[in-house]
């Protein structure tokens, strides 16, 4: 009954807000709705995702056989670093800064997002940030050539794509700072009347980890750039050991920001699957206080095991027992979740989906690249591993099947609620088992490629690791091609389709599936009443 | 009807062809595999250390294989029977404080259990005290230096370059067996005896690593850091720079070369026995044709990866020699630029890496090859005189 009130409410201030403000291009470049910024953070991570994924291809192509193929070692170097940056910041961060905006407000029942504004100032920061980095490729030099991780002194010898590189991480950090500050308002001020912070629903819980884990590092990181500028022309030797600096201060600063991001990546992810998983197991999450405590546990020791990747730098042998002990740690917490998901479908009642699957694809990848993370703790053994293919496949089960796995769950479980339609289920399962084969033909002989001793960042490799090269970069091509399948689905739901249903998912709880499938351009302008069984509480 | 069955046919001959395609794909990846094993573990191990780190691995493989299991063992039980199509039923039950303590304490005591082992082969790895022999390893874009500090061969100071031949790299050749592992020079250590390695880097970040020792430590320029191993057999160990320097950073490995106590002091002296009848006289005056000779082969050693055998380099990150402004201006400055590098940029400092014949005779080349023809001789004398300022 309450949520029929709302619908109706809701359905009133669609109809005056139309014809107001500009239309076409304007109506987007002006925005200051949630929903279309978020569908705009939405597509621009999309496009980056192609762009990331078309760099990746060409490392592949090139690592298909032993031998220089296609493209110049200072190429591929560059080829590596664009990937990985334009991967991390211009893919996964955007995507899960559009769920949130699109989800959040509809979840805690608010109008919009706290800074409408600023929400526009945000997202628009994105492209000339996109622009920049991307075309360092064709500056004299060339882009960075120094992975994404900057390390000096190499990224002191680079040309000026280097400096192109740092403006635009400068930029993507201003974005996300504002992002997050917005994200961490919205939730903590604008919840609908009754919803307390513990009957919140988990994306919000892992947002409000992942935004002040934002707001803590993205500075660091801005200053770790700005030291290399000032560096590579002003003449200062922060990261100059003739001028009384310590090219190794870079990496603790870098990885201060580096490892918390691992965990910006990861929660939002962690939030999603929490939805999608209780919905198709028809059943609440099971742990819903302990999953909380793992979030927000999670958050607080990312800060202390930055320097579990700078194993082989020489730091003493109490910091590496420590950071040992501390990185094992991060294993309960993550633990405590994968438990929880796994209990959520013990005497569900199961359907397969295609938010489900990807959602399951998730659970078992990320589960794989979480064990091979325990190992890779382990100082000892990380000393055979570090800068191998092990350490390549491990972040690739992390990032790949884990975010973009929950991202594509996510998409398919809201797609409904944003287009008013339901996707073609068939090409949507067609893409979750291509997706899941070419990923694992793909990376997981990367865990052998390393184990035997292939290092990570090199064009050109011995003899003995051709064949599991060509495994994975047959994997890689196929990966990489059906991931075009979501833009045919994306645009069959835009275009038509069976109507959605405001709830289309029958074990779906949450607010947002009290307003109509599609969502109104202004919802929630009236509080809601939250009704607890929407909880997962 | 017929247009149907046409469409249909040449899809499958399009299919087929695909398949055909990925068929040979296939037969070519196993046709790799008579050369080359799919390896799938670590190297063998070839010292102790190693050993302990291959088994600490295989433990951990263990435990993470039966924790997987078991977690997907209970994850596959629900996928079959608590499915909504078997007519299953969603229970409701949540929050069940006994069951959330236990799966938080039994990981703990597992990483525990784990730790354990792992802290003291992690000690054992850094204890570089009391060792038989030690070298100093530097890194230089893209090649390594040795440098023997103590025992049989103590003094002896050579470059290890890789000695994979460019047309091996650019498929113009078959090839070879250890293709990107070989050098020119490699390090030899004698068998049995502790050996600590010194590292640093004159440029950027290197990494020096041997997976049959279990040794990988960062060499940093400016500073320096120690690790050690002690290899149990003779035999040739290979390994490759571990940290991203640049674009040859594919193309420096690392090879050594294990030898008895009695072949080590035998080499020992020998090398040094040529490295005495190599010791130049500086005072030594050298003829235009003489010194050239002897300045492309300085050049090919050391300059060509970058500015490239024609001279042209790479612009603009590597700038052509061939009329470039510095090789044909004052001498004095070509001099400054080899021998002291460009800060900020990937031109070394040779004046560390090179004799004083050997910087005279590759500025002598330079100014005397491709269009640069400037007739000039340069003599060792005066690189030594630069040396003092």
């Amino acid at each position: 009954m309450q949520a029929t009130q709302q619908v109706g409410a809701a359905g009133h201030h669609e109809d005056d807000s139309h014809g107001h403000g500009p239309t076409g291009l304007m109506r987007w470049i002006t925005t200051t709705n949630h929903k279309d910024i978020g569908s705009m953070y939405l597509m621009f991570s999309f496009v980056m995702f192609l762009v990331g994924g078309a760099m990746s291809l060409i490392i592949r192509a090139e690592l298909m056989s032993p031998g220089l193929q296609y493209v110049s070692p200072e190429f591929y170097n560059q080829m590596l670093t664009l990937h990985a940056l334009i991967m991390v910041f211009g893919a996964i961060m955007p995507a899960f800064v559009g769920f949130a905006n699109w989800m959040i407000p509809l979840m805690i029942g608010a109008p919009d997002m706290a800074f409408a504004r600023m929400n526009n100032w945000s997202f628009w920061l994105l492209p000339p940030a996109a622009i920049l980095l991307s075309a360092s490729i064709f500056v004299p030099g060339g882009a960075a050539g120094t992975g994404w991780t900057l390390y000096p002194p190499l990224s002191i010898q680079m040309g000026m794509g280097m400096d192109m590189a740092i403006f635009a991480i400068h930029i993507l950090g201003m974005s996300s700072i504002m992002g997050s500050i917005n994200i961490v308002t919205t939730i903590l001020n604008m919840r609908a009347p009754g919803m307390t912070l513990m009957k919140m629903p988990m994306f919000c819980w892992t947002w409000l980890v992942t935004g002040f884990l934002l707001i803590a590092t993205m500075p660091i990181l801005a200053g770790a750039v700005t030291m290399l500028l000032t560096d590579r022309h002003f003449g200062t030797s922060f990261f100059n050991a003739a001028g009384g600096g310590d090219p190794v201060l870079f990496q603790h600063i870098f990885w201060f920001f580096g490892h918390p991001e691992v965990y910006i990546i990861a929660l939002p992810a962690f939030g999603v699957v929490s939805h999608v998983i209780p919905a198709f197991s028809r059943k609440r999450l099971f742990g819903y206080t302990s999953m909380v405590y793992a979030i927000a546990a999670i958050g607080l020791i990312s800060f202390f095991v930055w320097a579990h990747h700078m194993y082989v730098t020489g730091i003493p042998l109490t910091g590496q027992l420590y950071f040992m002990y501390a990185t094992m740690l991060i294993a309960v917490p993550t633990g405590v979740k994968v438990f929880n998901w796994v209990t959520t479908m013990w005497r569900g009642s199961l359907t397969f989906e295609t938010p489900m699957l990807f959602a399951l694809g998730f659970l078992v990848l990320f589960t794989i690249g979480g064990l091979t993370g325990v190992v890779l703790a382990m100082t000892a053994v990380d000393i055979q591993m570090q800068d191998t293919y092990y350490v390549v496949a491990h972040f690739h089960y992390v990032m790949v099947a884990g975010a973009l796995f929950s991202a594509f769950a996510g998409l398919y479980y809201w797609l409904p609620k944003w287009t008013g339609h339901m996707y073609n289920e068939g090409l949507g399962k067609l893409h979750f088992w291509l997706s899941m084969i070419f990923f694992n033909v793909a990376f997981f002989p990367q865990h052998f490629l390393g184990l035997a001793g292939m290092p990570r960042r090199i064009p050109d490799y011995a003899q003995q690791f051709a064949d599991f090269n060509m495994v994975s970069s047959i994997g890689a091509f196929g990966f990489g091609f059906s991931q075009l399948l979501v833009i045919v689905v994306v645009f069959q739901a835009l275009r038509g389709g069976a109507k959605a249903a405001a709830r289309p998912w029958e074990g779906a709880r949450g607010l947002e599936w009290t307003v109509p499938s599609p969502a109104p351009h202004h919802t929630f302008e009236d509080p809601p009443a939250f009704d607890p069984a929407e909880s997962e509480a | 009807m017929a247009r149907n069955s046409h469409k249909n046919c040449s899809a499958m001959h399009w299919r087929r062809g695909y398949a055909g395609l990925l068929m040979a794909g296939l037969l070519g990846a196993l046709s790799g595999a008579a050369n080359a094993a799919w390896e799938i573990n670590l190297q063998e191990p070839a010292s102790a250390l190693a050993r302990r780190v291959y088994d600490l691995h295989t433990l951990l493989l263990w435990v993470i294989v039966v924790i997987f299991i078991g977690v997907f063992a209970v994850v596959a039980y629900s996928l079959v029977f608590h499915r909504k199509s078997k007519g299953h039923k969603a229970a409701d039950f949540h929050e069940n404080t006994k069951v959330e303590v236990a799966w938080t304490i039994v990981p703990l005591l597992i990483l525990i259990a784990i730790a354990i082992p792992s802290t003291s082969a992690l000690v054992q790895m850094r204890d570089t005290s009391q060792p038989d022999l030690t070298i100093k390893a530097t890194g230089h874009q893209w090649k390594w230096n040795y440098e023997y500090l103590t025992g049989d061969a103590a003094g002896l100071k050579y470059m290890s370059v890789l000695a994979t031949p460019r047309d091996q790299i650019e498929n113009k050749a078959p090839k070879g067996e250890h293709y990107l592992l070989e050098v020119d020079r490699p390090l030899v250590v004698p068998v049995g005896k502790k050996v600590r390695m010194l590292l640093t880097a004159s440029d950027v970040i290197h990494s020096w690593s041997v997976p049959a020792f279990a040794v990988k430590t960062d060499a940093v320029p400016g500073f320096l850091r120690d690790t050690w191993f002690r290899a149990e057999k003779e035999g040739t160990y290979r390994g490759q720079c571990s940290e991203l320097c640049g674009k040859d950073h594919g193309f420096m490995p690392v090879v050594v070369e294990v030898v008895s106590a009695e072949k080590f002091a035998a080499w020992a002296a020998d090398q040094k026995k040529t490295m005495a009848a190599a010791s130049e006289d500086p005072a030594k005056v050298w003829k235009l044709d003489e010194l050239v000779a002897h300045g492309e082969k300085v050049y090919t050693a050391n300059c060509a990866a970058c500015h490239q055998p024609t001279g042209q380099g790479l612009p603009p990150v590597f700038p052509a020699l061939d009329g470039s402004k510095i090789v044909k201006g004052p001498k004095k400055d070509h001099l400054d630029r080899v021998m002291n590098g460009k800060p900020g940029t990937a031109m070394a400092a040779f004046a560390a890496q090179l004799s004083d014949t050997d910087v005279a005779a590759v500025v002598a080349y330079e100014r005397n090859a491709w269009n640069n023809k400037l007739g000039e001789v340069i003599q060792p004398a005066e690189v030594k005189a630069l040396r003092g300022k």
